[in-house]
């Protein structure tokens, strides 16, 4: 079994996020630059498969500049086979994006995409949904678990939705965009780090694929939200009813 | 010119709230390009909700009635909404960002060949639209080329339509191909609550770690959310230790709600679960944590023991009701 494994480089999650003053992004200096959380979920899972059947192979995708290597040497770390690094420092929107994983997912013959249900960047979760209509695929979004059969043929999603957990079976090949508790990522161990400098780390320039990338979504200013009032505290409950029944005049 | 579309997504034969709100974003959106707001109606036995559709200020409510939308499924769905997006002319398409709406609207936008703008809060006159980005840290304010354009957007940034004449109901047919359609619909395993909807109430309760384990969300929320006759809520915290089902989670990736009261009980505060809730009218937190993030959003802060005051602050809303 093929699983391709898209991931996207982000700033850290923890990290303070400040708009620069003209708008025209947020400020990179002294900003830490991660696989976005979701997307090392999405290779965890993978990881986890490929243990269970021989044979397998777990293909790690990037888009962006050189500098991403670096993150994508920590996947290869974490277990994953080889990685391909598509060159660019266009801005993409998740329709180019998707089209891009559709060449690849074509070009490698990938059996599975798994990936992050949303980048914590942009937050736009869509590359996924949009890559599987693309490729003509079944999707299963948001998935806390994944249950291959045993015949590789199919699998079972259970996935998080607005009133609990919905499960939904489909035919491989399929997308699946991993949720928050799909697994608790590994850590690379240093065998794992030793091991990935020799794995392979393919670049191909974006033009080469040959795929429209021309921003359909373009940001055109960016601010920083409105700054909450700030409150007050209060000592006793009595002094917290008081305030919410008489002064916010919400209960 | 053309009209915008509102896909009206409905839970067990009602109009959700955050359907009410996708209505009010499709009339704004209207405005701006000048063009009539539609809904569109999927499912089977739908004519009751249509009929209720109809009655939100749309100008026709598209009912597509067929066996094999009786249960969501992406590519079903997404075949229906496209073929009803290129007949009818529709200029912009918008849903709310429900799971629903997040699973659906990428996929169509993909179908049209088209782009797609999430979560998008305002409808600018200019003809751009504004969305958060970095987890509600950045406002942004952008542009969608191309035609049709699709949106989803957050609920939380719309009041929810109110009833305004009728609309006209029109039945769609559209060709399913049964072989299509790969994915099935096994089950649905449906929180039970007596509590109402995060996304319906106008009060929420939410628990993070400090409340240590799930009865203590019974013993210690419940009472309070009861006798507030709030929804309850979640830290991502709380629901990772078990202590609460998945679908409770604040968060920039759970619910996003904005209530007119929200009390966060032995909550910190991370960044992630103020882009779910910070936009709420009025936040009190309860920590014993006195430099827990969560005191720098809240209107009141109280600084205690949350198992000393919780049951105290529950006592005191009842004899206010009395």
């Amino acid at each position: 079994m093929k699983i391709l494994v898209p991931a996207k480089r982000v700033p850290d999650p923890n990290s303070t996020i400040k708009v620069k003053p003209d708008g025209s992004g947020i400020v990179t200096d002294g900003l830490k630059w991660v696989i976005n959380p979701f997307d090392e979920i999405a290779l965890e899972e993978a990881l986890r498969i490929k243990e269970k059947l021989s044979g397998s192979e777990v293909v790690l995708v990037g888009i962006g500049a050189k500098t991403f290597s670096e993150q994508l040497r920590t996947g290869l770390a974490m277990g994953a086979d080889r990685a391909i690094l598509v060159l660019t420092e266009e801005p993409l929107d998740s329709l180019a994006v998707a089209r891009i994983l559709q060449k690849l997912v074509t070009d490698e013959k990938a059996d599975l995409v798994l990936m992050g249900k949303q980048a914590i960047d942009a937050d736009s979760n869509q590359a996924g949904q949009m890559l599987a209509d693309m490729l003509g695929w079944p999707q299963a979004t948001f998935a806390s678990k994944v249950e291959l059969a045993a015949d590789q043929k199919s699998l079972q999603a259970t996935r998080e939705v607005d009133g609990g957990l919905e499960v939904l079976s489909m035919p491989l090949p399929a997308v699946v965009t991993a949720d928050l508790r799909l697994n608790e990522p590994r850590y690379a161990s240093l065998p794992g780090i030793m091991k990935a400098r020799k794995k392979e780390l393919k670049e191909i320039p974006l033009g080469d694929l040959g795929v429209d990338t021309a921003p359909r979504l373009k940001v055109l200013k960016m601010e920083a939200p409105p700054k909450r009032q700030g409150g007050r505290k209060v000592e006793t409950v009595e002094a917290l009813v008081q305030a919410l029944h008489s002064e916010a005049k919400v209960i | 010119m053309g009209d915008v579309l509102v896909f009206a997504e409905h839970v067990k034969g009602k109009l959700p709230k955050t359907t009410r709100a996708a209505i009010e974003a499709g009339r704004q959106a209207a405005s701006r390009i000048g063009g009539a707001c539609h809904a569109v109606v999927l499912g089977k036995g739908i004519e009751a909700v249509a009929s209720e559709v109809a009655g939100y200020g749309v100008k026709k409510v598209f009912v597509v009635e067929n066996d094999a939308l009786e249960h969501y499924v992406a590519d079903a769905y997404t075949e229906a909404l496209a073929q009803v997006v290129k007949d009818k002319s529709i200029e912009v398409l918008v849903a709310t960002s429900t799971a629903v709406g997040k699973d659906l609207l990428p996929r169509v936008a993909a179908r049209l060949g088209v782009g797609m703008a999430s979560e998008v809060v305002h409808f600018n006159e200019d003809g751009t639209l504004t969305r958060p980005m970095y987890a509600g840290n950045v406002i942004a304010t952008v542009k969608l080329e191309g035609s049709p354009r699709v949106v989803s957007v957050r609920a939380t940034a719309f009041d929810a339509a109110k009833k305004d004449g009728g609309g006209e109901v029109e039945k769609v047919a559209v060709s399913l191909d049964a072989a299509k359609i790969k994915a099935k619909f096994v089950a649905f395993n449906e929180t039970k609550s007596d509590r109402p909807a995060l996304t319906e109430a106008s009060i929420v309760v939410s628990g993070g770690r400090g409340l240590k384990n799930g009865e203590n969300f019974t013993t210690y929320l419940e009472p309070l959310c009861e006798a507030l006759g709030a929804a309850m809520g979640a830290s991502r915290a709380a629901v990772d230790a078990g202590f609460v089902p998945n679908d409770l989670q604040v968060g920039q990736t759970g619910k996003v709600v904005a209530p007119t009261l929200y009390i966060a009980v032995g909550i910190s505060g991370a960044i992630q679960h103020l882009a779910g809730m910070k936009d709420s009218k009025t936040i009190v937190a309860i920590n014993k944590d006195a430099e827990a993030p969560i005191f720098q959003v809240a209107d009141y802060g109280l600084v205690a023991d949350l198992f000393k005051v919780v049951p105290e602050l529950t006592e005191e809303i009842k004899k206010l009701k009395h």
